[in-house]
């Protein structure tokens, strides 16, 4: 057993930095609300060392206040899951393990006019500074925007000779989403091209669970980084290659 | 101005602006050969059509599709046509549009009248837009003492206009002088603007009439409140950059995020319609004195802001010649740039400096738009806080016009109430304190800085030779900006881009084009 507490200046003195906003207006009522709100989160000797107002009716406050609690460092268990490679590293390993450029298609197809999802992994720009798949130098990305049909992709990624697609559904009212997504697999097998690619779903309402099911390679959801689909392909590709 | 700090050749500088202008003459001979669908909803929407029908679609989108072919003559001929013709105003004759009237099989007005109405209709957009530029001048004269030096820009983002309304209001007690309603993702795309107030939205709100009116109202009442003009900005950029453009001018928006190549580069946008839009949209900025925003930044978010500063100070030169182009002032070009370099390079604050410096002394007249550093910012909130404090420091110490405030939890969440006022002060404390260091401070001669913004000016012009031996049309298609390729005939909405009609009319246009003194 390892007790700990968060350190200040002494061993086990507890000391935690808080600081929040309430929305009611700056004076003595208010600061006495923001020491006994620390109370209740359970600190003790709470001292409200700022209060500034933010409007009439917000007050921000820095505090500081000591904790009891402790936790059994001994008993903390985490899953080490692996990290994704980042812009460089899956840069890198297609150089090395592919030792060519791959293709990567993607669209939002059937009705959904949403293309912020695949807009986020492909497009240049790619989202909260984590680079589009189109950025990648190893990697040439096609985004083929909205509203394209399920055929019209397929058909599309045989002629770019396409290494993996990427199927974006945003909207899922009435299950839109599942029959379209089904669909697209039908489709492949059809045509015999299912192992050809790799085929990954996205959205915000995707799961990698229902993409499984659905009979794809991977789902990804949100708060995915365009990152996290790039060492997905390159990882798949080379699993593929080994076969 | 004061004379150059850096000491950098206005011989290069002249030259630069030359292979500038030849780089966008050819497109200028390009643009006005050709027309777009947005074009023309633009004009429609400045002779007065508004509204939606049944199923959402706004009635200059429905006027379009009842066109077809036949937007090359310039859609407003019919529009005024069917006014004549019906004998009604705008507003019964968008309902009847809305209703499923079609106007594009009309019996013609003799052309007289349809010139004497027109004249009538552009009479009447002038002076609504012109009694906004007034409003706004004896505002921003009667609190001219209340603003800040830079302007300090925060901005807002809820997905629903109401909720923005609370944020911008508080942002504007807190120290505002700016409020930015950032738009819900991929309404760039969207060929049509969407009608009435929004309360959904993706990582913003919709940019619509409506939202603009509210927010503007909103702003107008807490401004009287604290005795200050709070300017509102909305982003003109995407497939409706003239629409919204037009938009703002009669909801008296202050600025705009437009720029002449933002939507080719990094929303695939086509070329042609980009360029064709861009141009009709900053005339209509230009005559109801919006000032607008560049986006250089994105340059530097996509590439190394050290090794790419040049693409900045070339795009800054470009912009600044397709907004000449359009009739628009310098006063109004508010030049965007970035502070974006890699805070662990060493002397990383002297290159900013330095970049910050020069973009003041080649755009003297020009309100050049300082964004912060967004790049490098991390979970570490007091790095960033650290950071974004030599970010102002910059700021204030090379004059820059319009300060995008860094917020300390970028890269975490949308900002918390207290990180928008922790942005204020952290300003507000470097604006005083060092409120008149740029007149009292001189750089070494050949020091760090000087050649820093020499080899930068350089590197630029040798770049614009470069696009201007290509062509900027091959230029963007071989991958010279932003290490993209956008094929000229590839992208969003070439579509919707017409060749201009021998009897092409447009008398919006040609009144703004007269009124701007454009050729």
């Amino acid at each position: 057993m390892q007790l700990i507490k968060p350190y200040g200046d002494t061993l086990n003195d507890g000391a935690v930095q808080l600081s929040f906003t309430l929305p009611v207006s700056n004076g003595a009522k208010a600061i006495e609300a923001a020491i006994q709100y620390t109370k209740k989160l359970g600190f003790t000797e709470v001292e409200v060392v700022n209060a500034h107002p933010l409007s009439d009716d917000f007050t921000f406050f820095v505090v500081y206040g000591k904790t009891s609690m402790a936790i059994d460092y001994d008993k903390i268990v985490v899953e080490e899951i692996e990290k994704p490679m980042d812009f460089y590293g899956v840069n890198s390993y297609i150089k090395e393990h592919i030792q060519r450029k791959i293709a990567v298609i993607g669209a939002c197809t059937g009705t959904d006019a949403h293309t912020v999802g695949i807009d986020a992994i492909l497009n240049m720009k790619g989202w909260e500074q984590h680079y589009g798949l189109e950025r990648y130098p190893m990697i040439d990305a096609y985004n083929l925007g909205a509203q394209i049909l399920n055929e019209d992709l397929i058909r599309l990624a045989v002629e770019k000779n396409a290494d993996a697609i990427l199927v974006s559904q945003v909207v899922t009212q009435k299950d839109v989403h599942i029959h379209n997504l089904t669909n697209f697999i039908e489709l492949l097998e059809a045509d015999g091209l299912r192992s050809r690619f790799i085929v990954l779903a996205g959205g915000p309402r995707i799961s990698n669970k229902l993409a499984l099911e659905l009979g794809f390679d991977a789902g990804f959801g949100r708060g995915t980084y365009p990152e996290h689909v790039g060492s997905f392909i390159a990882k798949k590709m080379v699993e593929k290659m080994m076969r | 101005m004061n004379r150059s700090k850096l000491d950098l050749d206005p011989e290069k500088i002249d030259y630069a602006r030359e292979i500038s202008k030849k780089i966008t003459q050819p497109v200028q001979d390009y643009i006005s050969g050709h027309t777009t669908v947005s074009v023309e909803r633009t004009t429609l929407r400045m002779l007065g059509a508004d509204g939606i029908d049944a199923n959402e679609v706004p009635v200059p989108n429905l006027i379009i599709q009842q066109l077809k072919d036949r937007v090359g003559e310039g859609a407003a001929k019919f529009y005024i046509n069917a006014l004549l013709k019906k004998g009604l105003t705008p507003s019964a004759l968008n309902s009847e549009i809305a209703n499923g009237l079609d106007i594009s099989t009309l019996e013609w007005a003799e052309s007289t009248q349809i010139e004497k109405k027109a004249a009538e209709l552009v009479q009447s957009f002038s002076s609504r837009v012109k009694e906004n530029v007034r409003f706004r001048n004896e505002k921003l004269t009667q609190f001219n003492s209340s603003q800040s030096t830079p302007l300090l820009y925060l901005i807002v983002a809820t997905g629903n206009i109401y909720e923005d309304v609370k944020q911008a209001q508080g942002a504007a007690i807190q120290g505002a002088d700016v409020i930015a309603v950032i738009r819900t993702t991929g309404q760039s795309l969207l060929d049509y603007v969407p009608f009435g107030p929004t309360t959904e939205g993706f990582g913003g709100t919709y940019a619509t009439q409506e939202n603009f009116k509210i927010m503007r109202k909103a702003l107008d009442e807490v401004g009287e409140k604290i005795g200050k003009y709070i300017r509102l900005v909305n982003y003109c950029s995407g497939l409706c950059m003239p629409e919204i453009a037009v938009m703002g001018a009669l909801e008296r928006l202050d600025m705009m995020l437009n720029d002449s190549m933002y939507g080719i580069l990094f929303r695939d946008i086509n070329m042609y319609r980009t360029f064709v839009d861009q141009k009709f949209s900053r005339m209509v900025n230009s005559f109801a004195e919006i000032v607008i925003n560049t986006g250089e930044d994105n340059y530097l978010t996509t590439s190394d802001a050290f090794e790419k500063a040049y693409t900045v100070t070339a795009s800054q030169f470009i912009n600044e010649q397709f907004a000449y182009e359009s009739g628009m002032p310098a006063r109004l070009m508010g030049l965007g740039h970035a502070f974006e370099m890699n805070p662990e390079m060493k002397n990383g604050f002297l290159f900013e400096m330095a970049q910050a410096q020069m973009a003041r002394e080649i755009f003297p007249e020009a309100p050049l738009k300082y964004m912060p550093p967004t790049k490098y910012m991390t979970g570490d909130i007091f790095k960033g806080y650290a950071m974004n404090t030599l970010f102002n420091f910059i700021a204030k110490s090379t004059n820059q016009g319009i300060l995008l405030l860094g917020m300390l939890t970028e890269a975490i969440h949308t900002p918390f109430m207290q990180d928008r006022y922790l942005g204020v002060a952290n300003a507000r404390y470097v604006l005083n304190s060092m409120a008149d260091f740029a007149d009292d401070i001189e750089f070494r001669k050949d020091g760090i800085m000087q050649t820093r913004a020499k080899d930068v000016l350089d590197q630029s012009i040798s770049f614009l030779e470069q696009i201007s031996e290509k062509g900027l049309f091959n230029a963007i298609e071989q991958r010279l900006f932003a290490e993209v390729a956008r094929p000229k005939n590839g992208g969003k909405g070439l579509d919707g881009v017409y060749e201009k009609t021998d009897g092409y009319y447009n008398p919006m246009y040609s009144f703004l084009e007269r009124e701007l003194k454009i050729n």
